[in-house]
């Protein structure tokens, strides 16, 4: 048991600690917020150009487009999403972790991997593994928008085109709900058919100018949407983590303080007890 | 057959618009177009310009920002790389954008500055259809 005076300076250094904790939550909530709003408004968008596409695909051969044909995958190339920030918990170590896994698998098909990063945690990682290298972006907390989506999405579809990459993927954690983050890997290039069969009635459209000047134009849109959505699901995915390991700090510096409160009070008492003892055995002695 | 048509105008970070309307007039990359309930159904990309609908007796603008229009007998998507209501242009900030254009374009034309030409112009093009839409909306 410590004296009076440290137990005190503790207690003050731990509270003086949950005050920022607890600030830190509350700028992350308001962050979250604003990333989910934002995240709701990109969604349709999102949504209709995956019918639009789906509408288109379904009647075209896949060969017809350099960014639908697959071809034999020898370079992969593995973006990983994260944040620039640590004290989120899990948030960036689940990403990387995911995107190592990837890699391992990609690695164990025989397949070359580059690996681009995205976050200066995930740049970090990428280095340090030594994984090679291929672009880097950070400061992106809380300014994604279209432009840096767009430019990313560039920088996969060029090298997908000029054939330096055989298949592109996209690692980053995705927004469940305000407590629950996941890390997804996604095929980003070559893009896959797009799912929903249903409620496709195969209409017979219209093309202008031409299908093909069409598809020119929406599949790198496509995939530029692709990028900024995962973007945005991994900012308001980072906010939330953070968000939530702020909240177990605050709540482990209360349960600190009031550990040590108790202790303090203790070593209070067993003071006073002690000097009683001195005062009534100093007044026994001069009786006598 | 369908008597209204749904307008949806989406962009990257937003909806602008989702209305019930009687008619929509765009301009797509080969020409304008206009779309009544019951049209073919069709796929186009879209220039910069002007979009129209009417709704009721009344007739609305907005600015679209290239794109694409999907047609279908009783629905018209929008899918613009950005767009507004005509009401929402800040007629301020294009005009600015428009000199700015303007001056790039010159220092560009007289060659003393290496100056992507083909992008000024289009800045050009974009600022001033912006003008012409906004400017609608007062007229009204």
């Amino acid at each position: 048991m410590g004296s009076l005076r440290d137990i005190r300076r503790r207690i003050n250094s731990v509270k003086s600690t949950r005050q920022i904790t607890k600030a830190m939550k509350m700028v992350s909530a308001a962050k979250l917020r604003r990333a989910q709003i934002k995240m709701t408004e990109a969604r349709p968008y999102a949504r209709k150009m995956e019918d639009v596409l789906h509408s288109l695909v379904s009647g075209v051969d896949r060969e017809s487009h350099p960014l639908l044909a697959e071809r034999e995958a020898s370079k992969s190339l593995v973006f990983v999403i994260t944040g620039d920030r640590g004290l989120c918990s899990s948030f960036n170590t689940n990403a990387l972790k995911g995107a190592d896994r990837l890699v391992t698998e990609l690695k164990g098909q025989g397949k070359s991997v580059l690996a681009s990063a995205v976050g200066k945690k995930a740049r970090r990682h990428v280095r340090k593994r030594a994984f090679d290298v291929a672009n880097e972006w950070e400061g992106l907390s809380g300014k994604v928008d279209f432009t840096v989506a767009s430019e990313i999405a560039r920088t996969a579809m060029s090298a997908y085109i000029e054939e330096n990459v055989d298949e592109v993927y996209l690692v980053y954690n995705e927004f469940k709900s305000v407590t629950l983050q996941n890390v997804v890997a996604k095929q980003l290039l070559p893009i896959e058919a797009t799912g929903s069969e249903a409620g496709s009635e195969n209409m017979e459209f219209l093309f202008e100018p031409s299908i093909h000047g069409i598809l020119d134009q929406l599949l790198p849109k496509y995939v530029e949407v692709q990028v900024f959505q995962a973007l945005l699901e991994s900012q308001a995915a980072e906010e939330a983590a953070r968000m939530a390991a702020m909240e177990n700090a605050t709540q482990a510096a209360t349960d600190m303080i009031g550990a040590l409160t108790l202790e303090f009070n203790k070593a209070r008492q067993a003071t006073i007890t002690a000097e009683l003892m001195d005062i009534i055995g100093g007044a026994e002695a001069v009786k006598r | 057959m369908a008597e209204k048509l749904n307008l949806e105008i989406v962009s990257p970070d937003k909806m602008v618009l989702s209305e019930e309307v009687d008619e929509v007039v765009a301009t797509g990359s080969l020409g304008q177009f206009g779309v009544l309930p019951g049209h073919l159904a069709f796929l186009t990309t879209l220039d910069v310009g002007e979009l129209s609908y009417r709704k009721g007796g009344a007739t609305y603008y907005a600015f679209v920002n290239s794109g694409y229009a999907e047609v279908s007998s009783d629905k018209v998507t929008i899918l613009a790389e950005s767009a507004e209501k005509a009401e929402y242009i800040d007629l301020q900030r294009a005009e600015e954008a428009r000199k700015r254009a303007e001056d790039r374009l010159s220092r560009a034309t007289s060659g003393s500055e290496t100056i992507d030409e083909k992008r000024a112009e289009v800045a050009l093009k974009r600022s001033i259809i912006r003008l012409q839409v906004g400017g609608k909306v007062e007229h009204r």
